[in-house]
């Protein structure tokens, strides 16, 4: 029967329309001869229309395909987005196997020590392309490229091809470069695609035992041995239901790459069948046990996301608390959150005033040889000391100090 | 049609017609180098014996009064735009006038807006000749494709102001909308159901026109208080039942941006103006009703407040948020040369302190002086800049007409011009090699800010020194350039072009600067 057969097998992939930002509609017919046919419309036509139609033909080649036709609907995407939207459409054909279509690739940043400022990580839903290209420029802490929630079932597959690419040819700014894979099984997929381009945390969803780490684990531990990289990949736990919360502080330790446990409440909440409110009184054990879990294992702890994008006072509100709460970061869904919550986690310049006098008495005392650290009349603690050296570790890496001095003590408190 | 035109090389290396539409033209000489000459030009000499003894200037509907003014084929009919996509008097008028068997008219308008796309089927129907004036959405495609007899015609508000005290567009019969107006002729925008605060666009074509109509919806008994347009310029005036759209003259309420890509570019242009010292008492700026300059203006705002800053005064385009610095006493004035929103239309009618202003007293430049040479600095838009600061603002770079020129050119001669321009668009990278049109020379605009950087140009050595060692992120044009093109693929194609011209921009002393070419099938 398929010996006749011109078509082999229509496929598709990607998005286009009026609405449509950034992305592309690819259709593929696969033939059995005749070379490439690309039929193209682009609102950028006039300026890229030649450009796009050269990038086809290098992709199609690089996967493998001698003989399709290819219609491509563009939205003025930028080439990464091309090279996956076809790559997708050539897979979905069941074609291209153990090829892949890469996109020129940019320096990969600087690796992350595992105690890096994590105050913001900004989720970018996976198949929204758009989103990617300036996500740095809004200065989070980290980006979160979401092949998990915000992803629909049947377009897995076509967001981990994007997500891979925008690994290697976005430019992220100073953002650490997380992925939120899927719930195993299909996160393995997930690992395939995205670990050879070294993202710095893996996200994982919906944790309740150590196993789901270690299984993750070792896979992220036999790609990269694989692929030769270098550099840390850490792992990151999202916390989402009363079993995992119970299981926190063994999730916590299950692996060596563990950096940062999460709590995702909308999950919590609804395991619990309970309203997920505004004030978050629901989740507050939750919340604690977790924060505790997290400091006992020697990860950072950090809360949910704050999801009405409108309510920039609410949001402080809640940064502010979790940060009252013994959390270091936060997640966020609007690029429009991430001042509102760094200026939350940063400490303020009172604390700040405090915690350095604290520490000036503290190596004056050092240096005198005492072993009491006084401060005017006051004696002080020594986890008091601990605590104002920590704080101001934090307002210095945060740039809440002002110009970097060689010592805290050098600082005139008068 | 156009073909057979003679072409010269202006002092901005354009190639430009040395006729349009039947009328010499002289070439762009450079920023300040045409000295005019002569006398302006002035209406004719009327009499009170001619007109009603009572002051009743009232006619039962258009045609009559068309009629009156003495409407024949190839007049030039003029219309103001304070009522932008909501006016429904400028097609009334031309329809009416196809109604008479009218033909060859030039449309003067003073913007035009896709509620106008109906001048589409008068030019198809020989009713309208050719349109000087803005062109964008339809009107623009079709003056694009070189469809339209004559050349376009693009003038900034104060070189259309030039143009027609200096002679070079003589209006026959100008029809004017106004909100409110009495028997008389006197007539404000500032009041009545279709209120649009301002009439300043519509000044000059009630000085200069032979004959001038005012159409208006709500008519009070004399006197019409205020009146910005003088009734003693007015020939007759007719009521009708609605002059346009109010949901679609003034917006409800203005929103900033919440594109956090363009609150990116608001803030650098805020903290620019504050961190090179631009913000400080007494100073004064310009912003429009474009999301950007909302969004600057809202984070300037807040600047001022935390400085302890006043401003002198600031120039509209008026929405609530410029309404809301004058309430807080963060400026003593706003001199508003329009007014887009509810607010600032309620503002100007009752704040004193809410001036409006004419294009002749902001923006001409053959004029003893202008407003905006006052301004300290103005915040505009784009299509594309090149390296050496020239921008257009008039095409898409494909070559199709897309904007009017506005009070933009007006504008360049602030003390700081300012582009707040993302830095692409849909893979389409703002910043390029050459300008496809050139609007408004290099020399005259100082900072491209976009929202991976900040450029400044090298010849305001004064800026470039007052911002170093900010934390702003200063970059030259072509660094901010070069990064965009990688992002997008590589350099764009350049758009295909007939060597037909369809419009020529003009420069603020009437000299021709560009021309607007026909673009590719």
């Amino acid at each position: 029967m398929a010996t006749t057969a011109n078509v082999k097998t229509r496929s598709e992939a990607g998005r286009s329309g009026p609405d449509v930002r950034s992305d592309l509609r690819v259709v593929l017919e696969p033939r059995d001869a005749g070379g490439i046919e690309i039929e193209l419309q682009s609102r950028v036509a006039a300026y890229y229309g030649d450009s796009i139609r050269a990038q086809a033909q290098q992709v199609l080649a690089e996967l493998g395909i001698q003989h399709a036709r290819i219609t491509i609907e563009d939205e003025g995407a930028l080439p990464f987005v091309i090279a996956a939207r076809i790559e997708a459409a050539v897979r979905r054909a069941g074609l291209g196997q153990g090829r892949r279509a890469l996109p020129e690739s940019v320096p990969l940043p600087a690796a992350s020590p595992c105690d890096r400022l994590r105050r913001t990580r900004l989720y970018l839903p996976g198949t929204e392309p758009k989103y990617f290209i300036n996500a740095g420029l809004h200065g989070p802490d980290a980006i979160i490229l979401d092949l998990e929630d915000a992803v629909h079932p049947a377009e897995k597959d076509a967001a981990r091809i994007l997500v891979r690419n925008a690994l290697r040819a976005v430019d992220f700014g100073g953002a650490e470069r997380m992925v939120r894979i899927n719930q195993l099984p299909l996160g393995y997929w997930d690992l395939e695609e995205v670990i050879p381009e070294a993202p710095d945390v893996v996200l994982i969803p919906k944790v309740e035992h150590p196993e789901q780490v270690l299984a993750v684990e070792e896979r992220v531990t036999q790609i990269a041995a694989r692929c030769k990289i270098d550099r840390p990949i850490w792992l990151m736990s999202i916390l989402e239901s009363a079993l995992g919360i119970e299981n926190a502080f063994a999730i916590a330790t299950a692996s060596e790459r563990m950096v940062a446990m999460s709590i995702g409440l909308e999950d919590y909440t609804a395991d619990l069948g309970v309203v997920k409110s505004a004030e978050g009184r629901e989740s507050m054990y939750a919340r604690l046990r977790l924060v505790n879990a997290a400091h006992a294992a020697r990860i950072q702890a950090s809360d949910s996301v704050y999801s009405d994008v409108g309510d920039m006072d609410g949001l402080s509100r809640w940064a502010e608390s979790a940060r009252a709460l013994g959390f270091e970061g936060m997640g966020c869904v609007h690029p429009l959150q991430i001042p509102v919550i760094h200026q939350a986690f940063q400490p303020s310049p009172a604390e700040i005033e405090k915690a350095l006098k604290i520490v000036a008495a503290f190596e004056e005392a050092q240096r005198r040889g005492l072993g009491v650290v006084s401060l005017g009349s006051k004696m002080i603690d020594a986890p008091v000391v601990q605590r104002a050296l920590k704080l101001v570790e934090q307002a210095r890496r945060m740039g809440a100090l002002g110009k970097p001095t060689s010592g805290a003590g050098n600082l005139d408190t008068t | 049609m156009n073909n057979g035109l003679e072409f010269a090389q202006n002092a901005a290396g354009r190639l430009v017609p040395i006729e349009v539409n039947g009328r010499k033209q002289a070439p762009f000489l450079g920023v300040g180098q045409r000295r005019p000459e002569g006398p302006k030009t002035a209406p004719l000499v009327r009499s009170a014996r001619d007109y009603p003894a009572n002051g009743d200037k009232r006619l039962p509907d258009l045609e009559t009064a068309l009629r009156a003014c003495g409407l024949r084929d190839g007049m030039t009919i003029s219309n103001h735009h304070h009522l932008r996509d909501g006016d429904a008097v400028a097609l009334m008028a031309l329809n009416t006038a196809a109604r008479m068997g009218i033909r060859d008219l030039m449309w003067f308008p003073s913007a035009s807006f896709p509620a106008q796309a109906g001048v589409i089927e008068l030019m198809e129907a020989g009713v309208v000749h050719h349109i000087e004036g803005s062109m964008n959405g339809p009107l623009g495609d079709y003056c694009s494709q070189g469809k339209m007899r004559g050349l376009g015609v693009l003038r900034s508000h104060g070189g259309r102001w030039q143009a027609i005290q200096d002679g070079e567009v003589h209006i026959d019969i100008a029809v004017i909308a106004a909100p409110t107006a009495d028997p008389f002729g006197n007539a404000t925008g500032t009041l009545g159901k279709s209120a649009c605060g301002s009439l300043g666009f519509a000044l000059a074509d009630s000085m200069y026109a032979d004959r001038v109509i005012v159409v208006t919806d709500n008519l009070v008994p004399f006197p019409c208080v205020p009146w910005q347009i003088s009734g003693n310029d007015v020939d007759c005036v007719v009521e009708v039942s609605s002059i346009g759209d109010p949901a679609k003259i003034v917006s409800g309420t203005t929103q900033i941006t919440r594109s956090p890509d363009r609150l990116k570019i608001a803030e650098h242009v805020a903290r620019f103006i504050r961190d090179a010292g631009i913000m400080r008492n007494g100073f004064s700026f310009q912003a429009g009703a474009g999301g950007i300059a909302l969004a600057f203006v809202d984070y300037l705002r807040g600047m001022m407040k935390d400085a302890g800053v006043k401003a002198r005064f600031v120039r509209g385009g008026s929405t609530r948020y410029l309404v809301e610095l004058l309430r807080e006493g963060l400026t003593d004035y706003i001199l508003d040369g329009q007014t887009f929103d509810l607010a600032g239309v309620q503002s100007m009618a009752s704040d004193p302190r809410h001036v409006p202003t004419s294009p002749f007293t902001s923006y001409n430049y053959h004029g003893k002086g202008f407003f905006n040479q006052l301004v300290d600095v103005v915040v505009l838009g784009a299509t594309e800049v090149d390296v050496n600061f020239n921008a257009n603002v008039v095409t898409h770079s494909d070559g199709r007409l897309l904007h009017g020129i506005g009070g933009w050119q007006n504008c360049l001669f602030a003390g700081c011009t300012i582009l707040a321009v993302p830095s692409f668009r849909d893979r389409i990278p703002v910043i390029v090699d050459e300008v496809t049109t050139l609007t408004g020379p290099g020399e005259m605009i100082d900072v491209v800010a976009t929202e991976r950087g900040i450029a400044i140009n090298p010849r305001r050595e004064d800026l470039l020194s007052a911002v170093n060692g900010s934390s702003l992120p200063i970059r030259p044009i072509q660094d901010i350039q070069r990064e965009v093109e990688k992002i997008c693929g590589g350099k764009p194609q350049r758009p295909r072009l007939r060597q037909n011209p369809v419009a020529v921009v003009k420069w603020v002393d009437g000299t021709v600067l560009d021309t607007v070419w026909q673009v590719g099938d």
